[in-house]
């Protein structure tokens, strides 16, 4: 399983694929929305993992141009905001429900991960 | 319940809280006071100065209308009264003037002539000629009275001075009331003689006894001295004095009003009758004349005072209707002032909990990312390893994180719920969120919180924010009222099948019974020098309401409160029949 995390906290996403990879998971992060459709153009992910607002361009944006790119990707947002339009903003789109508001229990995103993957 | 609490309008005791210049506005007592008074005012003042008005003119116009008739009737009897005088006087003065002294003389013609007058006129009872020496020189009648010398008498003295006389009513020889009426005839040789003659008064007597005198009256004749000269109804006997002063000379017939020795008001015509002595009097009592005007009287004031009441109970009963509408008009109007001060509040602090909770949360899931990583090495690296007491460490870092994530998750979901929103809600998870948010406060103190959810208490479409704000409210009140180590309890219990029964029971200080009445009243707050406002109970008030339920409240001082809140499940239902 390829995972893509982006977040503009970099200190987050960086642990956070560091651990995953010591869960033998292969995860690439990016620090913002550019450098991760640069990342999705070298490689296929499975699964990305979007913060929902970021800088320049918000998670829900940057979910439709990767999806351009790879249709076949599947999506799960985190949001530090727990308000009711961020809910709609994450459910309103496929993927509905795969919705984690931070701080994350990561056996928890990884379960979420392998859903959205059957 | 007294009667009296019970017609009392809900204005009655209001208290208005507010200060300021225009405290007086939502005075309602003085409102209620001032259209009262202002309507009766109006309504009766011209109700009341017509009556008056009436009464006078009419209470007047019948007075004058009694008088007048007393008067015309004192009229019509001098008239009569005098006619008779004046009658038997023509009499006379025709006998004297068709026949000679010579004749007259003669007993037969002068026996003829009083028959010819008793059966013309009448009232004769003897006829006799004095010559005018007062000396009888000729006599018809039942007495023995010929020869009999006048010449001493007052009669005589006066027939020779005036002409003629009529005397007043005396006994005489005879012991019989009776009077004379004596005529002087002059002769050509300047000489006189008198006619004199004496009547009976039963004829007289019978004209005013057969008078018809209204309102228990009396009707008689009296000489100038107050002898009363005809037998009285009421007023004493014949030859008696009246016991009211002679009245004043009038050439008129005069009217006048006495009070008797009863004190009753006495209405008294009187006249002199012209060329005798005599004075005709007629009394009547007021009170028996007016009696109809009285009956009318009666029943006048009984229509008015029944008109007043009618008014005034109208007044009343309208003034009492609008003001109490103005108070609960202002009253919903406070309450929803209050409600949306209160919504506005509670987004602002919504609000600034999620912003709060977001800013938190990212620099919360780094710290969260960074423990786990070192975790994740501790655990994964063979280079680091395994020292139990870093991991132990590391494991409290994240539990920590856990706990922060936990109050900000719960702060974001009181945040998202300020919105209105209707959905499927289990009570239980509102009460934990609650009591959740509160934990703390009741570990510190040591209040321990005992939540009873009845297994049969479905899910039902309520408005989950109002809610946790209903429960937020009695719990925050719970632990205000409570002393450290307390028991709060929260039961929930499915009352009848359309509704649910929610009841928070502390065991605090209680609330007087004074304060019970007024306690969900907006700005009523025993706390206020702590702080209070007195709209939490108030605001609840409105959210139940507005989730179409009932709150009420027991206390007693010292053992403790207890609110019942009883909420419908009738939109579930309705959903549950539709599909």
């Amino acid at each position: 399983m390829k995972v893509l995390l982006v977040d503009d906290e970099e200190e987050l996403v960086s642990a956070l694929a560091e651990r995953l990879s010591y869960r033998g998971i292969e995860a690439s992060w990016a620090g913002n929305c550019l450098d991760a459709l640069a990342l999705a153009e070298l490689e296929n992910f499975d699964v990305a993992v979007l913060d929902v607002r970021m800088p320049k361009m918000s998670g829900i944006e940057l979910k439709r141009r990767l999806q351009k790119k790879r249709p076949a990707m599947k999506f799960i947002f985190l949001t530090g905001h727990g308000s009711e339009d961020d809910f709609k903003a994450g459910s309103g789109e496929e993927g509905a429900g795969y919705y984690l508001v931070k701080p994350i229990n990561i056996e928890v995103l990884i379960k979420r991960m392998k859903e959205v993957l059957g | 319940m007294s009667i009296l609490s019970r017609v009392k309008p809900d204005f009655w005791n209001h208290r208005d809280g507010s200060e300021g210049p225009f405290k007086h506005l939502f005075d309602f007592r003085r409102i209620w006071k001032l259209a009262v008074g202002l309507s009766a005012a109006i309504a009766l003042a011209p109700v009341i100065s017509m009556a008056v008005f009436e009464y006078k003119v009419t209470h007047n116009a019948m007075e004058a209308e009694v008088l007048l008739r007393t008067a015309r009737l004192v009229s019509n009897t001098r008239r009569t009264v005098s006619f008779f005088f004046s009658e038997r006087k023509a009499a006379l003065d025709l006998l004297v003037r068709q026949h000679t002294l010579e004749e007259l003389k003669k007993p037969d013609l002068l026996t003829g002539l009083l028959e010819g007058l008793q059966k013309a006129v009448g009232g004769f009872t003897d006829l006799g000629v004095v010559d005018h020496q007062g000396r009888q020189q000729s006599y018809v009648g039942p007495y023995e009275l010929e020869g009999v010398d006048y010449s001493d008498q007052e009669w005589f003295k006066e027939v020779v001075l005036r002409g003629v006389y009529i005397s007043d009513v005396f006994l005489g020889f005879r012991d019989l009331p009776h009077l004379v009426i004596a005529v002087k005839h002059d002769l050509p040789d300047g000489s006189f003689y008198v006619l004199r003659a004496t009547l009976d008064t039963a004829r007289f007597n019978d004209l005013l006894s057969q008078l018809e005198v209204s309102g228990n009256g009396d009707a008689f004749i009296i000489n100038r001295e107050g002898i009363i000269q005809t037998p009285p109804r009421y007023c004493g006997r014949v030859l008696g004095k009246i016991s009211l002063p002679v009245p004043e000379y009038s050439s008129r017939t005069r009217v006048l009003e006495e009070k008797n020795f009863n004190g009753q008001l006495l209405v008294i015509g009187y006249a002199y009758v012209t060329e005798t002595p005599f004075i005709l009097v007629i009394g009547e009592q007021k009170a028996e004349l007016m009696k109809s005007w009285y009956r009318t009287r009666t029943k006048l004031i009984g229509f008015l005072a029944a008109s007043i009441v009618a008014i005034l109970v109208v007044i009343l009963g309208v003034a009492t209707h609008l003001v109490n509408k103005i108070y609960l008009a202002d009253e919903k109007r406070v309450m929803t002032l209050h409600q949306v001060e209160y919504a506005n509040k509670m987004a602002s602090i919504g609000r600034l909990a999620a912003g709060v909770a977001h800013e938190i949360n990212n620099p919360l899931a780094i710290i969260n990312e960074k423990a786990g990583l070192i975790k994740d090495i501790f655990t994964y690296r063979k280079e680091y390893a395994r020292d139990e007491k870093l991991l132990g460490l590391v494991e409290w870092i994240l539990t920590s994180v856990g706990r922060c994530g936990a109050i900000t998750r719960r702060l974001l979901s009181f945040a998202r719920h300020m919105h209105v929103s209707i959905e499927p809600v289990q009570i239980k998870e509102v009460i934990d969120e609650v009591t959740g948010l509160l934990g703390k406060e009741a570990e510190y103190r040591d209040i321990s919180i005992h939540v009873d959810v009845s297994d049969d208490v479905p899910a039902f479409e309520s408005d989950r924010g109002k809610l946790q704000q209903i429960f937020l409210n009695l719990v925050n009140n719970a632990f205000a009222a409570m002393s450290d180590g307390g028991r709060l309890d929260i039961k929930v219990r499915r009352e009848t099948p359309d509704a649910i029964l929610l009841r928070v029971t502390d065991d605090g200080c209680g609330i007087p019974p004074a304060d019970l009445k007024r306690i969900f009243e907006p700005f009523f707050s025993t706390k206020k020098k702590k702080g209070g406002t007195g709209l939490g109970l108030s605001i609840t008030y409105g959210l139940v309401k507005e989730l179409g339920g009932t709150i009420s409240v027991q206390s007693e001082v010292g053992k403790g409160t207890s609110f019942t809140i009883s909420l419908p499940i009738q939109l579930k239902q309705r959903k549950k029949g539709n599909g």
